[in-house]
């Protein structure tokens, strides 16, 4: 019962970042009809970029920022100026081709800048535990699920209680009627390109001092967070939300009570049954469009 | 006068040609770029330091020793293709790879063309194929395993162990011999967990360990796994201690998993840090001349070229055909050939039987234990 629930614990932990990088998948789809399949890649990044932020000489905390600002500019403007703005008009399949080519050349790049080695990443959270419910529970875990759950709490709230948030809802359900009532869908889209940099960076942040930086480390993350938007719905940022946490979990109790050796095949199988009984995902709306 | 510088020439010419032709050629394939480039580097700056050195004092029976260098850029098709250029040439003696994957394709092509192989693979399977031609340079998963099963049993008092390994070639080699060895000591296997290499997320597997409470947990998974596993351990607050191999607890373990790696313990066949007066000569002169602390892998190669150089000079002539008959069964003793760094035995099938070390991580550095004697 106690391993069941060190389990959970560390399956939410990690189901809260693929989330937050799942979240992302919804916003690009939801938005520009974007599947970034550098999404893993673009997690991958803005860690080295602290890093390089680091050996320049930065203390940790300013390398956080210069690693969020740097990876908004490029993961998110540069993104979407350079890539999909010239693709999209080519439609969906070429600019998932193209994110595809990208993903290899961030993957490629980093290992000829920094090194095919893995390096270590300093913690956001001490080590150490704390006595929940009688058990010990890593204060790294809960710390990343803090930081996840107040991110995605933040991200709804600006959703759904802002004006802002209204806008962007509008820019994604119908672009045409958002531009006649004066909404700039424009720069909705870019906004939601630049809370994917954000959010991915911020995952970036809290994933690597577990997964260590490491120029392949986005693969496992992307396959991930692109199945857990699938299951939970790829048209609704609260069905991400909530397939990254029961992949995450899912993953954990597979490794657990199935295999180790075909816990990788479990999240696959789960995506099957969802595709072949709920094809919106579990809390997809079909032929919907909102963030 | 012309027929006279003709003359002259020409003597010059098959003067030359003469001191070449004496040369002792050697054959290197090495992981010079790729995955393995920090082994195969190491091993290529080990051989290159031994030539200079025996090269300074009058080389071998006389005769300079040269080596070509030949990358298999960490793949074993290409270190397969590049042994065979290499065998093309008639090396003397063949030198690497340091692989066990690329040793594995290569051994085959080096014993149809009846030449000595000095590797630098450690799967156990590597000399267990019957191949007259293959020689180990450090030990191999069938002699350093019971040495850690011995360790687990008499000096942890484990009754119970969780073995980890990684589903490869290697993790699956270490892991059937330290299982079998603990179970004939007496020592109890818990949990017996294969994790995949380049696996991330080691939670559910720290959960089972702690789920099962052994005594002690061997661990034997790649470096970058090794560093991810410790820090969830810790994580995680397993207290039982750690033992493992070179990978648990090499100083790139130690770089990626800080703190997490303290304590934690493994067997070193081979170490730069092994209070040996010879080893640490070799070093000094080592980083003197490359400006790095080389690891176990330039070792490794220092000490193919010595091999090279006593087999033959217990031969008494460059005989590339006998090489491994004399190789085989050879006692080299380091106060003959100090070059060799440690008394050494090879048996009849390329392994080696040499003392080791017992390595513990204590604040961030390794430090050396207790000395394991040869088991012959």
């Amino acid at each position: 019962m106690s391993n069941l629930f060190d389990l959970l614990v560390a399956g939410l932990a990690t189901g809260a970042i693929y989330a937050l990088v799942a979240v992302g998948f919804t916003l690009l789809w939801q938005t520009s009809q974007t599947i970034n399949f550098a999404q893993g890649e673009f997690v991958m990044l803005p860690a080295f970029l602290m890093l390089a932020a680091m050996h320049a000489g930065a203390p940790f905390w300013l390398a956080i920022i210069l690693g969020i600002l740097l990876s908004m500019i490029l993961l998110g403007l540069a993104f979407k100026m350079l890539l999909v703005d010239p693709m999209m008009r080519h439609g969906v399949l070429p600019l998932a081709i193209a994110t595809m080519a990208l993903a290899i050349g961030i993957k490629e790049a980093v290992k000829q800048f920094f090194s095919a080695e893995a390096s270590p990443f300093p913690p956001i959270v001490p080590t150490g535990d704390i006595s929940i419910l009688g058990h010990a529970v890593s204060l790294q875990s809960i710390g990343v699920l803090a930081v996840a759950i107040l991110a995605v709490l933040g991200l709804t709230t600006l959703l759904n209680r802002t004006s802002l948030g209204h806008q962007m809802q509008a820019a994604a359900q119908n672009p045409t009627v958002a531009r006649i009532i004066g909404v700039p869908v424009e720069r909705m889209i870019l906004l939601t390109f630049l809370i994917n940099a954000f959010l991915v960076a911020l995952a970036s942040l809290l994933i690597t001092p577990i997964y260590l930086a490491k120029f392949s480390s986005g693969e496992v993350l992307g396959q991930a967070a692109f199945i857990a938007a699938i299951v939970g719905g790829f048209n609704q940022v609260r069905g991400a939300i909530a397939g990254g946490l029961l992949i995450g979990v899912l993953d954990n109790l597979a490794a657990a009570y199935v295999s180790t050796q075909y816990r990788a095949a479990v999240p696959m199988i789960f995506l099957i049954a969802v595709i072949l009984f709920r094809p919106q995902g579990l809390l997809g709306r079909a032929e919907e469009r909102t963030v | 006068m012309k027929s006279t510088l003709l003359a002259g020439a020409l003597l010059a010419f098959a003067t030359a040609t003469s001191v070449h032709a004496q040369a002792i050629k050697l054959a290197d394939v090495a992981e010079l770029s790729g995955g393995g480039a920090t082994v195969g580097t190491n091993w290529k700056n080990g051989i290159d330091l031994a030539i200079e050195e025996i090269n300074a004092k009058g080389g071998v029976l006389g005769r300079k020793l040269e080596v070509t260098h030949a990358d298999s850029q960490s793949n074993p098709g290409v270190a397969r293709a590049q042994v065979q250029k290499a065998l093309d040439a008639e090396p003397y003696v063949l030198l690497g790879p340091g692989y066990s994957g690329s040793v594995k394709v290569t051994a085959p092509l080096a014993a149809e063309a009846g030449i000595a192989q000095i590797m630098g693979g450690e799967a156990a399977e590597l000399t267990q194929g019957g191949n007259k031609f293959l020689f180990r340079t450090s030990f191999g998963q069938q002699s350093s395993m019971p040495k850690v099963a011995k360790y687990i049993h008499d000096e942890m008092k484990a009754k119970t162990v969780a073995v980890v390994w990684v589903n490869n070639d290697f993790g699956r080699g270490g892991r059937d011999v330290v299982v079998k060895e603990l179970d004939r000591l007496g020592s109890k296997v818990v949990a017996d967990l294969s994790t995949e290499a380049g696996q991330a997320d080691f939670a559910a597997d720290v959960g089972k360990i702690k789920a099962a409470n052994p005594d002690a947990v061997f661990v034997y998974l790649n470096e970058e796994e090794s560093a991810r596993i410790l820090k969830e351990l810790k994580r995680q607050g397993v207290t039982a201690p750690l033992m493992g191999e070179t990978t648990l607890i090499g100083q790139k373990v130690i770089e990626l998993a800080g703190d997490a790696a303290n304590g934690a313990r493994g067997h070193v066949g081979l170490t730069t840090d092994a209070p040996v007066d010879l080893i640490k000569g070799f070093r000094e002169k080592f980083s003197k001349k490359y400006n790095y602390v080389p690891d176990h892998n330039g070792l490794k190669g220092y000490l193919a070229v010595y091999m090279v150089k006593a087999t033959t000079e217990k031969m008494g002539k460059v005989d590339p055909k006998k090489f491994a008959d004399t190789l085989h069964g050879l006692t080299i003793k380091a106060a003959d050939e100090p070059g060799i760094l440690m008394d050494v035995t090879f048996s009849d099938t390329g392994d080696i039987d040499r003392q080791s070390f017992l390595v513990e991580v204590v604040e961030g550095k390794q430090v050396v234990k207790q000395v394991l004697p040869k088991v012959k």
